[in-house]
């Protein structure tokens, strides 16, 4: 906890508007029959994925190759994710199942 | 909200209910293993009540980061509700203060559902959405509480429990990857995140990451954009 409880209550704050401007913007900006510009469509479109994927590469920062035990784990895991959800579908399953994997590997197997 | 709407609304909120139950508890125990206890992730879920976003909270909050940064990785991992209001504008229509909320609530989930759901003969359906994206809600704060309280009372390692995030975006990733006309924007998403890192390194990594993605992106609309044209064209004849 490296910040006091006001910084908390600040950041937590931060992100709560943050969140409910970018689900409140469509409808401040086009609410009245407006056609939203094409560029604003157009990353709406494009940007999810590209986000994600960046996200994906955020979690794995911590990742380090000196050991098995520092990529072996989200190596695994992360395959088990993505094909449990292949395999299924189900966030659930997929979520559920590749983390109690990972915690399973970095406590007992590589721990 | 009268028991007729409820009874038609809960069945349609049950595969969120187990998903939310799931995640929400999922981020109660990492926001635990970080400090916080129950009246913080009853605070989050309440207050700012977004997946992606309150799992990449913890991590900031973790990281002691600044508020500008919290703003800005707020706003990116939130940018896809940008299309989901625009896809909601008609429905909410009318619905008064109820409104405020109906936008408040509108998570990834809460849109699908909406997006498809018909209310049933002699139910009023802004009463139908209301109390469908009130009992996703519920799900979720009720599912941060409980992993927060599984987290101190049990005191069990959690050590790997924040690879929930990791799953979380994996698996979104391949739901998008599957119903993506083109893969090129996640490819560059991970390509551009991992030069990021390799050149500023793991704290500072994500902002270069989204400024390269934003003007590449941008840069190649006439591309993507002719692709989703011409696909579109396939699909309606």
């Amino acid at each position: 906890m490296p910040l006091t409880p006001m910084q908390t209550l600040a950041s937590i704050a931060v992100m709560a508007a943050v969140t409910f401007l970018t689900r409140a913007l469509p409808f401040l900006l086009f609410d009245r029959g407006d056609h939203p510009p094409k560029l604003v469509l157009y990353l709406g479109r494009v940007l999810p994925p590209a986000v994600i994927a960046m996200l994906i590469v955020y979690c794995l920062k911590g990742v380090t190759f000196t050991a098995l035990g520092g990529w072996v784990p989200p190596l695994i895991a992360g395959l088990a994710a993505v094909l449990l959800h292949l395999w299924k579908g189900n966030d659930l399953i997929s979520i559920f199942g590749a983390t109690v994997l990972y915690m399973v590997l970095v406590q007992g197997v590589f721990g | 909200m009268n028991r007729k709407t409820l009874a038609a609304a809960f069945p349609l909120t049950v595969p969120v209910l187990m998903g939310y139950l799931a995640i929400g508890i999922a981020f109660g125990l990492m926001l635990q293993s970080i400090g916080y206890g129950v009246g913080w992730a009853l605070l989050m879920s309440a207050t700012i009540y977004a997946g992606s976003g309150q799992y990449l909270g913890v991590s900031l909050l973790a990281a002691g980061a600044p508020l500008t940064q919290v703003a800005f990785l707020t706003l990116m991992v939130n940018f896809r509700h940008l299309v989901y209001g625009l896809s909601m504008l008609e429905k909410f229509r009318g619905m008064g203060l109820r409104k405020f909320y109906m936008i408040f609530s509108l998570t990834d989930e809460t849109y699908a559902l909406l997006s498809s759901a018909q209310a049933p003969e002699g139910v009023d359906e802004h009463d139908f959405f209301f109390t469908v994206a009130l009992l996703d809600q519920s799900y979720w704060v009720l599912g941060s509480a409980i992993g927060s309280l599984l987290g101190s009372a049990l005191g069990f390692d959690t050590t790997g429990v924040d690879f929930a995030m990791t799953a979380l975006f994996l698996v979104i990733a391949v739901g998008q990857w599957k119903a993506a006309g083109s893969h090129l924007p996640a490819l560059l998403g991970g390509a551009a995140t991992l030069v990021s890192l390799l050149l500023v390194g793991a704290d500072d990594m994500l902002l270069p990451a989204l400024a390269i993605i934003v003007i590449a992106l941008t840069l190649l609309r006439p591309r993507l954009e002719d692709r989703h044209e011409r696909e579109e064209e396939k699909t309606c004849p």
